[in-house]
C-alpha cells in the first residue's frame, strides 16, 4: 500500500442480474480526502454501485481497491473492517436500541474482550466497556446527539436519525464513507446543515466521502468530482460544475 | 396450603419451560427461524448427563459440564451443518430441515439407546426437600422439622429440593442471560443482528458467528432445562424431549416470540396453568387447557404477551 494509492478505485465494474445489466463497466477514481458525487437519475444503479462496493452483491466482474488493496468478493464485514462504512437510503438504524448502543454497535470491532469475559465481568470487560462508552460519547458529541444518549433511535427526529446513521458509520473507523443520500427528506435548512456537518466530518476524521445524492445544491456545494450514472453506465464524469453544465446530463435528467 | 403447594410445582415446571423457550426465542429472534430440533437436544442432553452418570468414576458435577458441552457442541454443529447453508433459502425449507433434524436425532437415540426408557438418576439424589412452615407472619425455611421452634403442628409445606433447584437455578441463569444480552458488546451484537442482520454486517459485525453463539447459549440452557426436568420426572426415552419442546414453543409464542423476557414470563405462566388445571380441572385435560389458552392469547394479542405490536402499513 504506497501512499499515492487512490482512497478508492474502481475497475470496469459490472453486475448482471439475469438478463439485465445493472450496473455496466464503471470505473472512477477517488483521491485520498476527496468528496466524491455519484449522481444520475431513478433507478440508474447509484445504490447497486454501492452495495458491491460494501460487499453485499459480488460484482460479475470488475475490481474494488482500497487504497491499493483488492478488496473486491469479500464479506461485508471483511470490507467493513478492510475500512469502508456506509449509511442507507431508508434509515436502518437499530431502532430499539438506545443512541449510545448504536454507536457502540459501529465500534464492535475495536471493543477488546471476549464474550466469556463479558459473562463474567472480567476487569478487562470493564475497563473496556468504560472505554468504548466514552469513545462513543465524544463521537456522538461531535453531532449534537450528547443529550440523547439513552433515547431509543426510533423516537428520534428524522434529521438526527440521519446523523446518528452517519455516526455509527464513523464508529467502525473507516477510510472511505459511503453515503446513500443523506439529504432524502431534508429541507433547505436541514440540507445546508447537513452540507456543513459533512465537510467537519472530512476535515475531523479524515475520511474520504462518496455520497449519492439527488439535491443539486447539495452535489454542486460540497462535491468537487462526480460521476453521472444512467441506465448503468457512465454518462459523464469530471469536475463538478462542468458535468452538471454538460449537456448529455441535462437531457438525462429533464429529458429531450 | 394445596394451593400453594401446587403453585410452586407450577412455577418449577414452569421454569424449566422457559429455559427451553429462550433457546426458540432469541433462535428466532436472530436467525428468524424456528429451530424444531430443540426439544430433542433436550432429550441429547438428558442421555449426555444419564451415561456419564452410569460410568461409576464420574461425578454428578462432571456429569453436569459433560452435558451442557456435548448440547453446545450439537447445536453449533447443527447450525453449520443442516442450517447455515440455506441462510438465503425460503422460510419453509429450513422449517423443514429443522424438523428432519428432530427426527434425525429421535431416531439416532432410538438407535442407540433403544425405546426402552431409562431412569434418570436426581442430579439431587439424597439431598432433604426443603419444609416450609407457615407460622406467625412470614413461613421460615427448614431442613428438619424438628428445626422449628413450632413443632410439627404448624402447617407444613414439603418442597423437595429438584423443585427449589428448578426455581433457583432459573431465576439465575435468566438474570445472567439479561445482563449478558444488555450489558456486552457480543450481546449487543446479537439485538444489532436480531433487529437489521444487513446493516450489522455492514457496521463490522460478524453474523455467522453471532448467530453460532445463539445456538450454543440456546442449546446449553437446553442441556441444564434436561437435567432439571430429567431429575424432577425421571423417565428418559428418545421421545423426552418433543413434549416440553412443544409446550416451551407454546410459551415462547404466548410471552410474543423473539422476545427474551417474554419467552420467561410464558414459560413460567404455561407451568403455572398446566400444574393448576391438572391440579383443580382434570389431570388428563391439563395439555388441552394449556394449548386452548394459548389459542385464546394470541385471539386478544396476536403477537404474544410481550411481543412487539405491528401496525401495518396500508
Amino acid at each position: 500500500m504506497s501512499e499515492n494509492n487512490p482512497a478508492l478505485e474502481v475497475r470496469n465494474l459490472s453486475i448482471q442480474f439475469g438478463g439485465l445489466k445493472a450496473v455496466d463497466d464503471l470505473s472512477m477514481t477517488i483521491e485520498k480526502g476527496a468528496l466524491y458525487g455519484l449522481i444520475g437519475p431513478n433507478g440508474a444503479g447509484k445504490t447497486t454501485v454501492f452495495n458491491m462496493l460494501t460487499g453485499v452483491y459480488k460484482p460479475t466482474s470488475g475490481s474494488v481497491l482500497l487504497e491499493g488493496e483488492n478488496i473486491t468478493g469479500r464479506s461485508p464485514t471483511e470490507i467493513n473492517k478492510a475500512g469502508i462504512a456506509r449509511t442507507f437510503q431508508n434509515i436502518r438504524l437499530f431502532k430499539a436500541m438506545s443512541v449510545l448502543d448504536n454507536v457502540k454497535a459501529g465500534l464492535h470491532n475495536e471493543t477488546h474482550y471476549t464474550a466469556i469475559e463479558g459473562a463474567l465481568r472480567l476487569p478487562r470487560y470493564f475497563r473496556e466497556e468504560k472505554r468504548v462508552t466514552e469513545k462513543a460519547k465524544e463521537l456522538l458529541g461531535v453531532f449534537g446527539l450528547e443529550k440523547e444518549l439513552d433515547t431509543k433511535a426510533q423516537n428520534l427526529p428524522y434529521g438526527k436519525q440521519r446523523k446518528l446513521e452517519i455516526a455509527r458509520a464513523l464508529a467502525t473507523d473507516p477510510k472511505v464513507l459511503l453515503l446513500d443520500e443523506p439529504a432524502a427528506g431534508m429541507n433547505p435548512n436541514e440540507t445546508a446543515e447537513l452540507m456543513d456537518t459533512i465537510r467537519f466530518v472530512r476535515e475531523k476524521f479524515d475520511v474520504t466521502v462518496l455520497l449519492i445524492e439527488h439535491d443539486m445544491r447539495l452535489v454542486s456545494g460540497i462535491c468537487e468530482r462526480v460521476t453521472v450514472l444512467n441506465f448503468g453506465q457512465e454518462l459523464a464524469q469530471g469536475e463538478t460544475s462542468a458535468v452538471l453544465n454538460d449537456p448529455k446530463v441535462i437531457t438525462a435528467y429533464l429529458g429531450e | 396450603m394445596s394451593f400453594i403447594s401446587y403453585l410452586v410445582s407450577g412455577l418449577s415446571l414452569g421454569s424449566i419451560y422457559a429455559l427451553i423457550a429462550l433457546g426458540y426465542t432469541m433462535v428466532y429472534g436472530i436467525a428468524k427461524m424456528l429451530n424444531f430440533a430443540h426439544g430433542d437436544i433436550i432429550m441429547v442432553g438428558g442421555y449426555a448427563a444419564f451415561l456419564a452418570m452410569s460410568a461409576s468414576w464420574c461425578p454428578i458435577w462432571l456429569a453436569m459440564i459433560i452435558s451442557v458441552t456435548v448440547c453446545t457442541v450439537l447445536g453449533v454443529v447443527i447450525e453449520k451443518v443442516a442450517y447455515r447453508p440455506l441462510r438465503s433459502a425460503p422460510p419453509l425449507a429450513v422449517l423443514i430441515t429443522a424438523i428432519g433434524v428432530s427426527y434425525l436425532l429421535q431416531n439416532i437415540a432410538l438407535l442407540t439407546q433403544s425405546a426402552t426408557p431409562k431412569t434418570f438418576k436426581s442430579i439431587a439424589a439424597g439431598a432433604p426437600p426443603f419444609l416450609l412452615v407457615f407460622e406467625g407472619k412470614a413461613p421460615l425455611f427448614f431442613t428438619k422439622l424438628s428445626d422449628s421452634p413450632y413443632g410439627g403442628e404448624s402447617p407444613v409445606l414439603t418442597i423437595s429440593m429438584e423443585t427449589f433447584l428448578a426455581i433457583v437455578v432459573s431465576l439465575v441463569i435468566m438474570a445472567a442471560l439479561t445482563l449478558f444480552i444488555n450489558k456486552t458488546k457480543a450481546g449487543k451484537a446479537m439485538l444489532a443482528c436480531s433487529e437489521d442482520r444487513g446493516a450489522a454486517q455492514l457496521m463490522g459485525i460478524n453474523v455467522n458467528a453471532t448467530i453460532s453463539m445463539t445456538f450454543a447459549i440456546g442449546s446449553a440452557l437446553a442441556a441444564v432445562a434436561a437435567m432439571l426436568m430429567c431429575s424432577a420426572y425421571p423417565l428418559l426415552s428418545p421421545t423426552t424431549g418433543s413434549m416440553p419442546g412443544i409446550k416451551a414453543f407454546v410459551a415462547a409464542v404466548f410471552g410474543g416470540i423473539g422476545s427474551i423476557p417474554g419467552a420467561m414470563i410464558g414459560g413460567v405462566l404455561l407451568g403455572v396453568i398446566e400444574q393448576l388445571s391438572k391440579a383443580y380441572i382434570s389431570s388428563q385435560l391439563s395439555d388441552a387447557i394449556v394449548f386452548l389458552v394459548l389459542i385464546v392469547v394470541l385471539i386478544i394479542r396476536p403477537t404474544g404477551i410481550m411481543g412487539k405490536k405491528i401496525s401495518e402499513k396500508v
